[in-house]
């Protein structure tokens, strides 16, 4: 310990250096003490050769391989690196991606040849590299030994074959040299080990579940401990009762390891526009007021109206409808349709009734409006409809879809649930949101129960100028409309 | 069990060849031809993929045959901004793919035919595959005057291209796959791959354009299926193989296990858009509102295809800047990508105070961002 600290106090610069050693060498510090003088003796030290000094200092230390890179045949000398896949520091398996080359229209994949730890890359991005020439240093395990291309294991009572790269049928093998030697140790084939590592490779793992299977016991980590079931040792005991303890493994503990890790990731694109949206409506005090809809005649009107929209090309959905009664209940509670200023001074009542519709896209949330529906027929509501889903789906909505709305619409029923708590877009002041459709059994005038096609309805609405008396007013015209549909044609503009 | 079940699958893809010359057992050469019966390009990409992985080449090539539906496919290390008219596309909706070998853009058609030679990476050899395509054509129309250029083009009339390579070489096996212009829509091929966009600078791998003819400009009775046939022909026949060509499904996860997986991954945005290698857009643009013209000035660096650092030159007060710069923070991060950044500016509408003069200013800001992209 005394050397390892009088070396770091004089050679400061070489700290990485004396961690290394220190975390190898902690337990044998004594024997390579005299090497240590020799190594941080100021005249030796040349930075530029640190490999070098790695290298002949000590032996029970990681040792640095030059990786060159490998032919890549048609008489190609050079190539450009394009991309690494590694960076200094990092751990390799072999065969894993360390980076991509290119060469005339040719890309290339150099996959890694050692077990180890990434100490230097040789190029930059965008950099010439040469064959035959390092391309990263690898500071291989000292405990595992260099790999070299065929790996040789001591003669094991198996044979050969089985233990180095095995070929079955057209599949090579794929295991680290440390699995290898654990699979020697057991006499297993590696051949008949499933791998559940990256490209089927057998991990430690696999072997010992292997094992485990083999002796019907679960075996702990370290494949060297010895597995004996803990024996009643007291002599009063029968001997019957003696054997059947025998004769039952207990299983051994073994602590559960899980390796899952936390992934934290910046906060971008859709993300960020909801959180900027929802932050700001955090300033809207929301109460909520809910209701459910008997829609039996309006599934009925649908299906009779399906086929004639689809004639005219049209997909007919219940939004339309929705859309449309909304509008004609705006008409009546105008507030609904207006929107608070900053400072709370001026309310503003807009004129068009841009009805927002919630769209789930595979990037996120995303709200067009249908603009000026009061003008706008069932039809032509459906219509539009159709052509903001396509441009929604494909990513291709523009700035004029996207601003403008005074009102909006969610159906999340279509994915399911019933009642919600919608939150108020901004600069809105309501929000209405529709659970699915379910046939529940309803009461008639008659006291008979019928099937019913009902749905649930969730407003939300800013309580800064918008009363509960009004929503409530506001949701039962609505809910009429669409309860006895031909009541919308008196009303129809 | 995966293990042996994608060996067991390679075995039926030998399997479904009746002839038992042509099996795993064969010493020379059990060499195979395979037919996509998909036009999906990444279905078709992706099982360029799986044989790469899955099937070992030391006692067989494999020729695959391919044809996509309209589609964009640029090299692994290039630009798609660079190389393509991205604003075409997602109007024609033609696909826009990322392969995994080098080189140049090309525009896939049902009227262009694929060809990937699979071998081991020491087998690698890319004129010996020309040749054969060359020797397969003049074999089909001896007067057809087509020729092997050392840039791995095959030129008709000496002068027009018929034929673009990229090559893959991984660990153990590589491919080499080229095109071959049949019937290509030619109009659709010069638009798409012209690039609108200005102020574009980065060490993406450049495109060499070329002019393009079809043959079946030459020769009306050379057909893709007549190509393909004759190219399977000469193959069989240097690989001393039947002229049996197998067909493939590459939805199906029984016959190529994990085929789906390389699917997604080669359409996902981080692929297709994020691999492009870092780069930077300095333009400028003029906006008409009104009766003014107003000069806009954009520089941006993008990496992985993200925004990383955006500046954005206004005249001075035409829009408040405090929103010009929150407009500017939120790009910082999120994709160069027209979709994510009108989301983003229209958001940012929300808060402020309703003033048609400021909307109409502000979309136009936007439209005209969203054209960079």
């Amino acid at each position: 310990m005394a050397a390892v600290t009088a070396a770091r106090s004089s050679c400061r610069a070489a700290g990485r250096l004396v961690c290394i050693h220190r975390v190898r060498s902690c337990s044998s510090i004594r024997f390579i003490k005299s090497k240590y003088v020799c190594v941080f003796d100021k005249s030796a030290l040349k930075f530029s050769h640190q490999q070098r000094l790695f290298r002949t200092s000590a032996v029970s230390c990681g040792q640095i391989v030059q990786f060159k890179l490998s032919d890549i045949g048609e008489g190609i000398t050079e190539v450009t690196v394009k991309e690494w896949y590694i960076k200094e520091g990092d751990s390799v398996s072999q065969f894993d991606s360390i980076c991509e080359v290119q060469s005339d229209k040719a890309s290339v994949t150099i996959t890694s040849r050692y077990d180890g730890v990434i100490r230097k890359l040789h190029y930059n991005l965008d950099e010439i590299a040469y064959v035959g020439k390092p391309l990263v240093d690898i500071e291989i395990d000292a405990s595992k030994g260099v790999a070299p291309e065929e790996d040789v294991v001591e003669t094991p009572p198996m044979s050969h074959e089985e233990h180095t790269h095995q070929e079955i049928k057209g599949h090579k093998t794929l295991a680290t040299p440390a699995v290898r030697r654990l699979a020697m140790e057991n006499n297993i084939k590696l051949s008949e080990v499933v791998g559940t590592g990256k490209d089927n490779r057998i991990l430690k793992e696999d072997i010992l579940n292997y094992l485990a299977k083999q002796t019907g016991a679960i075996l702990p980590p370290s494949p060297k401990a010895e597995i004996i079931p803990p024996l009643p040792k007291s002599e009063t005991l029968p001997a019957a009762p003696k054997d059947k303890a025998r004769k039952i493994p207990v299983p051994v503990s073994r602590p559960i390891v899980f390796s899952g890790k936390d992934k934290t990731e910046p906060v971008t694109g859709f993300q960020k526009a909801m959180v900027k949206t929802m932050s700001a409506a955090l300033k809207i005090p929301h109460f909520g007021y809910c209701d459910e809809i008997d829609l039996t005649q309006l599934v009925q009107l649908r299906e009779e109206l399906k086929p004639l929209a689809q004639i005219r090309g049209v997909k007919l959905s219940f939004m339309p409808f929705f859309i449309k009664a909304a509008s004609l209940g705006l008409l009546q509670y105008p507030i609904l349709n207006a929107s608070l200023d900053e400072s709370c001074q001026n309310v503003t009542y807009k004129a068009s009734h841009n009805i927002g519709v919630a769209m789930d896209t595979e990037q996120g949330l995303i709200v067009p409006n249908v603009k000026n529906v009061q003008v706008l027929s069932v039809f032509e509501i459906a219509s539009e409809l159709n052509r903001l889903q396509s441009l929604g789906s494909a990513g291709q909505l523009g700035t004029n879809d996207l601003t403008g709305g005074t009102f909006t619409l969610s159906n999340i029923g279509t994915i399911g649930g019933t009642y919600t708590k919608p939150v108020i877009l901004p600069p809105e002041v309501a929000i209405g949101a529709l659970g699915k459709i379910q046939v529940l059994p309803r009461f008639n005038g008659k006291g008979e129960v019928f099937k019913a096609q009902i749905m649930n309805v969730s407003w939300s609405a800013d309580h800064r100028i918008i009363d509960g008396a009004t929503m409530a007013r506001f949701s039962n015209l609505w809910k009429s409309y669409l309860e006895n549909p031909a009541s919308m044609l008196l009303d129809l503009k | 069990m995966v293990l042996q079940s994608s060996l067991k699958n390679c075995l039926q893809l030998s399997c479904i060849l009746r002839t038992p010359k042509a099996g795993f057992r064969s010493t020379t050469s059990g060499s195979l031809i395979i037919q996509s019966i998909s036009n999906d390009v990444y279905q078709n990409l992706a099982v360029e993929d799986w044989i790469h992985d899955h099937v070992n080449l030391e006692n067989r090539q494999v020729l695959f045959l391919w044809r996509n539906s309209p589609a964009v496919v640029i090299g692994r290390h290039q630009n798609p901004w660079q190389e393509c008219n991205l604003r075409l596309l997602r109007q024609k909706s033609i696909k826009l793919a990322r392969r995994r070998s080098g080189g140049g853009t090309v525009y896939h058609d049902l009227g262009n035919i694929n060809l990937t030679f699979f071998t081991t990476r020491k087998k690698y050899e890319r004129m010996e595959n020309l040749k054969l395509v060359v020797k397969a054509l003049k074999a089909l129309r001896p007067q057809l005057d087509v020729h092997v250029t050392d840039r791995y083009d095959i030129l008709l009339d000496g002068q027009y291209k018929i034929s673009g390579t990229a090559a893959k070489l991984g660990r153990t096996t590589a491919y080499h796959h080229c095109t071959l212009l049949c019937n290509a829509d030619k109009f659709v091929l010069s638009s798409v791959l012209k690039s609108p966009y200005k102020g574009l600078k980065s060490n993406a791998t450049p495109s060499v354009p070329a002019s393009v003819k079809n043959l079946f400009e030459e020769d009306p009775s050379l057909t893709c299926e007549v190509l393909l046939d004759a190219i399977a022909e000469e193959y069989a026949t240097q690989h001393h193989i039947d002229h049996h060509i197998t067909l493939i499904n590459p939805a199906d996860e029984t016959v190529l296990p994990g085929i789906n997986n390389k699917t997604k991954e080669l359409q996902t945005w981080e692929w297709v858009y994020g691999k492009t290698p870092k780069f930077s857009i300095s333009t400028c643009f003029n906006m008409v509102y009104k009766d003014s013209v107003l000069d806009v000035k954009v520089d941006m660096d993008v990496k992985h295809g993200r925004i990383e650092v955006c500046n954005i030159d206004l005249p001075e007060q035409w829009l408040p800047p405090a929103l010009c710069s929150e407009l500017v923070k939120s790009l910082v991060g999120s994709k160069f990508c027209p979709n994510e950044t009108t989301m983003l500016a229209t958001t940012l509408l929300r808060v402020c105070p309703q003033d048609d003069e400021l909307h109409n200013r502000w979309s136009l800001l936007c439209e005209n961002m969203v054209m960079l992209m």
